[in-house]
């Protein structure tokens, strides 16, 4: 392999240099001849109907070109859901409509009520502010309890009530489940929040439509993690454009951590006004508007318990879960709190028994959809604060009942439908008790004490299922969509190679890292490859990127499509070679044949391939340049263990994160450098929630959390210096390159171990009363516990 | 942003000049008034710029009398170093965009209630020095975001006797990084005062209880037993009154300590 540059080299990143210096090309960098901007006017109450609209005044208004309302787009498609779920009964989730601007009523702060158009932004913004909106203010549902209340205010007047629906999993075992609790020597019981967040990516959205009336044809360039995914919705559920008419871009993205997957109303309507007015429409999302109309994370309210038998062996698992859905379906909303969050339940466990239920819940509140982690993080946080009280209770060692507890048989088919191929979650432990130093604690502890601090601290583990996902299950599962990825490999003349990949890149360095794999697979240097991605007119049909499974999937299916390309390659050098093709072999960037020194270098070959002078053009054509689509057959599911210790401090309850230690298992590793990289991002993600972010709503549906004055975003000296390791790898048995998907991993499995050290602390210090406190354990939540 | 204009007079007298106009309204380091202006909270017609006058910039030290221009950077007086436990609290606001753009005049000005030098104004017993008189910094302070400043008055300078001790500690909202409660003390010609920002619903507040306590003995355990009532302290979602209550207290302490 190429010493520096294939599988396993810890290279910089290639894309950090436009990045870092100022030269990378986002959305908003990207200005059309003739554009227009549009300022959405947005609900400043949570629940209203509209009387009226009037707008007459404010479209005489200098530069204003048309003034757009939820009636423009009557008769037009809603914003779609991906994913149905069938709630426990068997029937469909109640599935309401989501107009692009809204009609009748609106639902949360911030939804759009018109869109005003004009030359200038300040000119469209002034507008706005003459438009007389008539809304009569309803009370709102915010707290999910209450909405589920009879006679509780409907979001949507046309559902039966706020339920989406009420989800059991797997309902079939609900009986077993309870009769395991009824005989069980010991339950543990808690009760705990997984709080809203924002997903706050560096960039915020922005949507630039375009039409050309020559060609009929329509362009958005928008802040997507999956421009294909959006052409498909956009196009076939909104518009009703062909998508041969319509081509979505996503060029340079600032980050995306789940929220830029979904479609959203700005790009619909930047993509439809563009088509109306002839003009380019540009909308750039301001940092406040982020805050209202980027589809929101987390938000679970959550009863877990854990039923042990006398030698504390975990027996049976009972969950029940309220989601927030927020006032509408955003694209993958159902899915996250069933499907990527009750299959998750086992974690790392032989638990025989799961039973979960989750009722998800309409409320006058911004959507909630999937970010970082998406499920998965709610899941682990339930039970690895749940295995921490049991073990407290039993007078155990936290780390040795969930040893006691591990999964050690691979594949190991869990309760709640998944099966796990590999792991070792003993190795990934061990690994964790090593670089976190655990048998230092207690020294650390006397030093903390020394300085009047109390010290904790909090071990957890972690599953996940990534490399998303098995089209065949997922179609079962209620998805509206396959989840393949694609790639198509074109090699040059002189021997360079693009890869149009449809796994979009928005940070997680596929510009540096695919090109690697192919440079081990050919034996030839990483720049002679170049990583094409974020554009329909030029990739191949993709599912995008999120779900951690862009090596996985999109990583496979470009080791498909040059697995083609290195066999019409060796085709060509057997032809050059006048040797029989079953005796070439591939080597450091030349075929030669088997126990002779003859051989020819890449660039020859595919010299040859396009300047096909001495070619079997009676076997082969001539070119080189191969498709592949690769559907896994499974998940995939990275695994590991997390430490934290913390110090609190008592006269204020202000926590600091003193050491912070992660062992994970990836399987194969592609640039160990780039692995590090997403884990402390996730670390920082993880502990930005364990610590500080949370989203408030107050009764009224107002929210507090409006701006970075009030919302805490975890910023450089409110994280540690991270130990994390990868060297525990099982490899993926089930795609060619054996590697599991490593970017939501830190979220997952950092915040247990956050708040299993702050209560550890607490605990220590003589706080028996404390068993839990709920996220963000801001110093005056950990003040209050400690003074309650 | 509504449109407005801009006038940058380079004297006093001109600024005065240009804010005696309709709706005209100084701009300072625009740290708190631009963010304002972009949300549409504000319309003025005219905005006067303060910071290209020199007259109203710079630090002198003058027979143990710190004076600071209205217009000063928070981080000049960073740098400065001769009123060590301000030069403190000045560089610990914001992050250095805010320091290198952010001014004393104006944070004075805004009187937010949970900035940090009203604290160390009150504190120190400073001189809100403006283009008409001189206030004292006990008769500043008037409630959140309410000050003597007449309209048009400007602050050209602070004069701050210089403490024989003096320390601030801010414990920081974890968002915003102001003061969730903030404490700044002295000890000097003046006494001892304390000087509590962020936890008070009327704004920056001095603590006299804590006062008279450190007069006879200037160390933490002094403030043993003291405590101010959690009735008319701030409560949001970063900290009921009782937690800023409860603060005001821990952070006395510690400012003492640290003014040691
Ligand atoms: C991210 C961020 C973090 C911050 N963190 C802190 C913090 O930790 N602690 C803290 O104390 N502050 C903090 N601030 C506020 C900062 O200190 C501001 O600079 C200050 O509050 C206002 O000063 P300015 O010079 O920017 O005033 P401007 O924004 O220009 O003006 C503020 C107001 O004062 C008026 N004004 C300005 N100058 C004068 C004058 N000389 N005379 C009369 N009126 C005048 C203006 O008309 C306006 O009404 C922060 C600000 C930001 C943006």
């Amino acid at each position: 392999m190429p010493a520096d540059g294939g599988i396993g080299a810890p290279m910089k990143r290639r894309e950090d240099v436009r990045f870092l210096t100022g030269t990378g090309r986002y959305t908003d960098d990207l200005n059309r001849p003739g554009q227009a901007y549009v300022y959405f006017l947005r609900s400043s109450v949570a629940h209203g109907k509209i009387n009226s609209v009037n707008t007459e005044a404010a479209a005489a208004m200098p530069g204003v070109i048309r003034i757009f309302t939820g009636a423009d787009f009557e008769g037009i498609g809603g914003l779609p859901c991906g994913w149905q779920v069938t709630d426990k009964h068997g029937q469909p989730m109640q599935e309401p409509g989501h107009p692009v601007l809204a009609q009748g009523k609106v639902r949360h702060v911030g939804d759009p009520i018109a869109a005003v158009v004009a030359d200038t932004l300040d000119q469209a913004r002034d507008a706005a502010e003459a438009i007389e909106a008539d809304i009569e203010e309803l009370p709102a549902v915010i707290d999910m309890k209450k909405a589920l209340e009879d006679g509780a205010p409907k979001v949507h007047d046309d559902l039966t009530s706020n339920l989406c629906y009420d989800w059991g999993f797997v309902e079939e075992n609900k009986g077993a489940v309870d009769e395991a609790f009824a005989n069980a020597a010991h339950v543990t019981t808690l009760e705990l929040k997984n709080q809203r967040l924002v997903a706050n990516p560096m960039e915020p959205r922005v949507a630039i439509g375009d039409y050309d009336p020559a060609g009929d044809n329509s362009t958005l360039y928008t802040t997507s993690q999956n421009p294909h995914v959006i052409r498909l919705l956009m196009g076939a559920f909104v518009l009703g454009i062909p998508e041969h008419k319509l081509r979505v871009v996503a060029p340079d993205v600032g980050g995306g951590f789940g929220t830029k997957i979904f479609h959203y109303a700005e790009e619909a309507f930047c993509t439809f006004a563009a088509k109306q007015l002839r003009r380019p429409v540009k909308w750039t999302s301001s940092r406040s508007e982020a805050f209202m109309s980027d589809a929101h994370g987390r938000d679970h309210v959550t009863k877990i318990e854990l039923a042990l038998d006398a030698d504390n062996n975990f027996t049976a698992l009972r969950t029940e879960t309220y989601a927030n859905m927020g006032a509408y379906l955003s694209t993958f909303a159902p899915s996250v709190p069933t499907w990527l969050h009750g299959t998750l339940m086992a974690g790392n466990y032989k638990t025989p028994l799961i039973y979960v239920n989750v009722k998800a819940v309409f409320t006058n509140t911004v959507p909630v959809d999937a970010y970082r982690g998406a499920g998965r993080p709610e899941a682990t946080f339930q039970l690895e604060r749940l295995v921490d009280k049991a073990a407290r209770e039993l007078g155990v060692d936290p780390i040795a009942l969930r040893r006691q507890n591990f999964i050690t048989q691979f594949p190991y088919a869990t309760p709640v439908a998944v099966e796990y191929d590999t792991g070792d979650y003993e190795a990934t432990m061990a690994k964790l008790e090593e670089i976190a130093d655990l048998s230092g604690f207690e020294a650390r502890l006397e030093e903390s004490k020394k300085k009047g601090k109390l010290r904790g601290l909090g071990v957890n583990c972690y599953i996940e299922a990534c490399g998303i996902a098995p089209s065949h299950l997922v179609g079962q599962l209620g998805a509206r969509a396959g989840l393949y990825e694609s790639a198509t490999v074109r090699v040059n003349a002189t021997g360079g190679l693009v890869v149009m990949t449809g796994s979009h890149s928005h940070g997680q360095g596929h510009e540096t890292a695919f090109p690697q794999v192919i440079a081990e697979m050919i034996g030839i240097d990483p720049s002679m490859v170049e990583i094409v991605h974020g554009d329909t007119a030029n990739t191949p049909m993709g599912m995008g990127t999120y779900g951690s499974r862009s090596l996985a999937v999109g990583g496979s299916a470009m080791v498909r499509a040059t697995e083609k390309i290195i066999n019409k390659a060796k085709k060509i050098a057997a032809h050059l070679l006048e040797a029989s093709e079953g005796d070439i072999e591939l080597k450091d960037g030349a075929f030669s044949v088997a126990g002779t020194d003859k051989s020819v270098a890449w660039g020859d070959v595919t010299l040859a391939a396009y300047v096909p002078h001495n070619y079997p053009l009676e076997d082969i054509e001539p070119g080189l340049e191969e498709t592949a689509f690769y559907d896994p057959n499974n998940f995939t599911y990275p695994s590991g263990a997390y430490a934290c210790e913390v110090e609190v401090d008592p006269e204020t309850g202000k926590v600091t994160i003193e050491s912070f230690a992660a062992a994970d298992d990836f399987g194969n590793i592609v640039n160990p450098m780039i692995v590090s990289g997403q884990v402390h991002g996730g670390i920082a993600q993880g502990i930005g929630q364990a610590l500080l972010e949370g989203c408030v709503y107050d009764e009224d549906g107002q929210l507090l959390t409006g701006s970075y004055m009030d919302y805490a975003m975890p910023r450089a000296d409110d994280v540690p210096y991270y130990a994390v390791d990868h060297s525990c790898q099982t490899p993926c048995t089930h795609n060619p390159l054996g590697v599991k998907g490593c970017g939501e991993a830190g979220a997952i499995g950092s915040p247990p171990a956050v708040v299993n050290a702050v209560v550890d602390a607490l605990q220590r210090a003589g706080k028996t009363e404390v068993t839990h406190i709920d996220m963000p354990l801001s110093p005056s939540r950990v003040w209050a516990a400690m003074n309650q | 942003m509504y449109a407005f204009e801009l006038e940058r007079p380079t004297t006093l007298a001109d600024a005065i000049k240009a804010l005696g106009g309709e709706e005209a309204q100084p701009l300072s380091g625009g740290q708190t008034l631009i963010p304002t202006l972009k949300q549409r909270l504000a319309m003025p017609s005219t905005l006067v710029s303060l910071t290209g006058i020199d007259e109203l910039k710079g630090i002198k030290n003058e027979g143990g009398t710190l004076t600071i221009g209205g217009a000063t950077c928070h981080a000049d007086v960073a740098k400065d170093g001769s009123y060590p436990a301000l030069s403190d609290l000045a560089g610990h606001i914001g992050d250095p965009h805010v320091r290198n753009r952010g001014t004393i005049g104006g944070s004075l000005a805004n009187n937010d209630p949970s900035a940090c030098y009203p604290a160390a104004a009150l504190a120190s017993g400073a001189t809100i020095v403006t283009n008409n008189r001189e206030i004292a910094a006990d008769n500043y302070f008037t409630g959140l975001f309410e000050t003597a400043l007449d309209e048009g008055e400007i602050i050209t300078a602070v004069k701050f006797p210089i403490p024989e001790k003096a320390a601030y500690v801010k414990f920081e909202q974890p968002a915003s990084r102001f003061a969730l409660v903030g404490v700044f003390v002295t000890k000097g010609a003046n006494g001892v005062r304390v000087a509590v920002t962020g936890a008070s619903e009327g704004g920056v507040f001095r603590w006299t209880e804590a006062e008279e306590a450190l007069s006879s003995n200037f160390a933490p355990s002094a403030l043993e037993g003291l405590s101010v009532p959690a009735d008319g302290m701030i409560g949001d979602l970063h900290g009921t009154p009782e937690y800023r209550a409860h603060l005001v207290g821990v952070i006395t302490k510690r400012a003492v300590m640290k003014a040691g």
